[in-house]
């Protein structure tokens, strides 16, 4: 099956259940590539459980997700790695007893194939520590590369996190609310970090701070309960009444 | 002596202090040869107890089952020797390194499959199942009154083991010598970095393609073919097999010798052995009755104050020292 043209990762009639209860219906959902594309919706919209059946953290109860036009519903989770499908976490998912480097070059090692080797030292794979050091200066944590991750500030393990994600060179490249827990006056630096992410590679991100969302994204999908609401550009978001109505609103009150 | 981490900006070289424990074991070879069998049942347990670091300290494997590999090992040398009639040491200790392996490989493609409690309670299991194997199996294993009748011939058809355990204490240094070089070697290579990851957060490195499950089981193998080698080179030593190779309190003071010395530092593996085998002979013939009173005293100390274990407080030593200084 190929793909239509720059399309990096779609979703066709995406369901999952849980028991009774309907967490996503039916989505269909299209990424382009290179694109900036934000999910948002309330909270317990299914946002997370969308995301997680992308990575193949979870088997949707029916329907299709197509990776660069292969169909990967039955693909586990390391293959669709593999094949280009990088995520972050909205909680830390870090090896905290680990240098910083080690966290990047823990990916990096998988990505290149060298992770399995048993005979040579790590620290002979000089590839693999120079181009996680390169990935560290783009994102300004080089001189923090021997810190643990456990030592280091709440924000620049905010960073790590996508660090750990760049590492795999993906193709498509999930972030999971990446502003999470981090003071406003220092989430202009992931910010900063967001926009230098290399073009090629084609976002989703997940996130709350709708001045995030709004200057990040060229494209948005609003999730109410397991569906997609609305999708488009960003000036028709912020115009859309339904939007307001389930999203904004609320959010307004809360 | 601070922890052998590994990593990609680690310097793999052996360091001179590293050459400490072998600078004392050769030293107590010529000092205190009135020891020696002690001495070969310390170096055997730091094999044993190493083989168990790699999984626990590194991979973040808990087990409270280790003695089914070991005590595999030993029955493994000891039937061969005592009922089938291969009295060589090397081909013996071979086939003890072949069955932990095998067995490891078997229970571990099962039980890695799990987490936590029940990977606890399923290689507590398998040790059971063993040990009950064992004491039914007479005809084999000689049951409950153990297996005697072991006969070593000389290694390499040179060395005679003799009555002051000499030869034994020499053998049991090389084997410990290989077995460090060995896991030493693997810690400090990718695939050792990697297990440092799985234990780290096994969530994050099923999210970087690692397969985890596989990598559990290599290492898994890995150190039940090691406690296999420690479990023939008791039975070797002793000339006979007791069904308490099997036991799950074998497993237990294993685990104990190691948080002793230190987790997932190498050399922890070396320190709570000698220690704990120390303070057991010393104990033993003071207070007989009350002698696992101090180990036990000794395990809350370091529980509750030293989280490193013994090479954990000189770690602290050493750093205010260095600090002062």
């Amino acid at each position: 099956m190929s793909a239509p043209q720059g399309l990096a990762l779609e979703t066709r009639s995406l369901c999952k259940n849980f028991g009774a209860l309907t967490v996503a219906d039916d989505i269909n959902f299209r990424l382009e590539a290179g694109a900036r594309h934000a999910l948002i919706g309330p909270n317990g919209a299914g946002k997370t459980t969308f995301i997680n059946m992308l990575t193949g953290v979870l088997r949707p109860s029916s329907g299709h997700i197509v990776l660069g036009g292969e169909n990967i519903t039955q693909v586990a989770q390391a293959s669709r790695v593999k094949r280009g499908l990088g995520r972050t976490f909205q909680i830390n998912a870090l090896f905290r007893g680990l240098a910083v480097l080690d966290n990047v070059a823990l990916a990096v090692a998988e990505r290149r194939g060298v992770a399995r080797r048993t005979w040579r030292s790590a620290s002979s794979y000089a590839d693999v520590r120079d181009e996680s050091m390169e990935l560290l200066g783009t994102l300004g944590l080089a001189d923090d590369a021997s810190q643990r991750i456990r030592d280091l500030p709440y924000g620049k393990q905010r960073l790590v996190e996508i660090a750990i994600a760049l590492g795999l060179k993906p193709k498509v490249l999930l972030l999971d609310e990446p502003a999470a827990g981090v003071p406003s006056v220092e989430s202009h630096r992931i910010l900063q970090v967001l926009d230098t992410l290399p073009k090629h590679i084609a976002i989703l991100i997940i996130e709350h701070d709708m001045d995030v969302v709004f200057r990040f994204a060229q494209r948005i999908t609003v999730l109410v309960q397991g569906q997609v609401l609305v999708e488009g550009p960003p000036e028709e978001i912020s115009k859309d009444r339904r939007v307001h109505q389930v999203y904004l609103g609320e959010q307004r009150h809360a | 002596m601070s922890a052998h981490a590994g990593g990609y900006s680690a310097d793999p070289r052996i360091r001179p202090v590293e050459w400490l424990p072998w600078i004392v074991a050769i030293a107590a070879f010529f000092a205190l040869p009135e020891y020696l069998s002690l001495g070969a049942r310390i170096l055997i347990f730091i094999l044993y107890a190493l083989s168990l670091d790699l999984i626990v300290g590194y991979a973040g494997i808990i087990t409270l089952g280790h003695s089914a590999y070991f005590g595999l090992g030993a029955y493994v040398a000891g039937i061969l020797a005592a009922k089938v009639g291969v009295t060589d040491p090397m081909v013996q200790l071979a086939a003890a390194a072949a069955a932990g392996a095998f067995l490891g490989l078997t229970t571990g493609a099962i039980i890695l499959r799990t987490k936590a409690l029940t990977l606890l309670m399923l290689t507590l299991a398998i040790t059971s199942v063993l040990l009950e194997i064992a004491n039914k199996a007479t005809n084999l294993t000689g049951g409950a009154d153990g297996l005697s009748g072991v006969v070593v011939a000389p290694i390499l058809s040179l060395f005679k083991f003799d009555l002051f355990g000499k030869t034994a204490y020499v053998y049991c240094l090389i084997v410990l010598f290989l077995g460090w070089w060995f896991v030493r070697r693997l810690i400090y290579s990718p695939f050792g970095t990697s297990l440092t990851g799985v234990r780290e957060n096994s969530l994050r490195m099923h999210a970087v393609g690692a397969p985890v499950y596989w990598r559990l089981v290599l290492v898994y193998t890995i150190s039940a073919t090691i406690a296999g080698v420690a479990g023939g080179l008791i039975t070797q030593t002793n000339q006979f097999v007791g069904l308490n190779v099997l036991s799950f309190e074998s497993a237990g003071e294993l685990l104990v010798m190691l948080i002793l010395g230190g987790v997932g530092r190498i050399y922890g593996a070396f320190v709570g052995p000698v220690v704990f085998l120390i303070a057991q002979d010393l104990l033993a013939k003071q207070f007989p009755e009350y002698w696992y009173f101090g180990i036990g005293v000794m395990l809350v100390l370091v529980v509750m104050f030293a989280r490193g274990g013994i090479l954990g407080i000189l770690d602290r030593i050493l750093a205010r020292l260095r600090r002062t200084a």
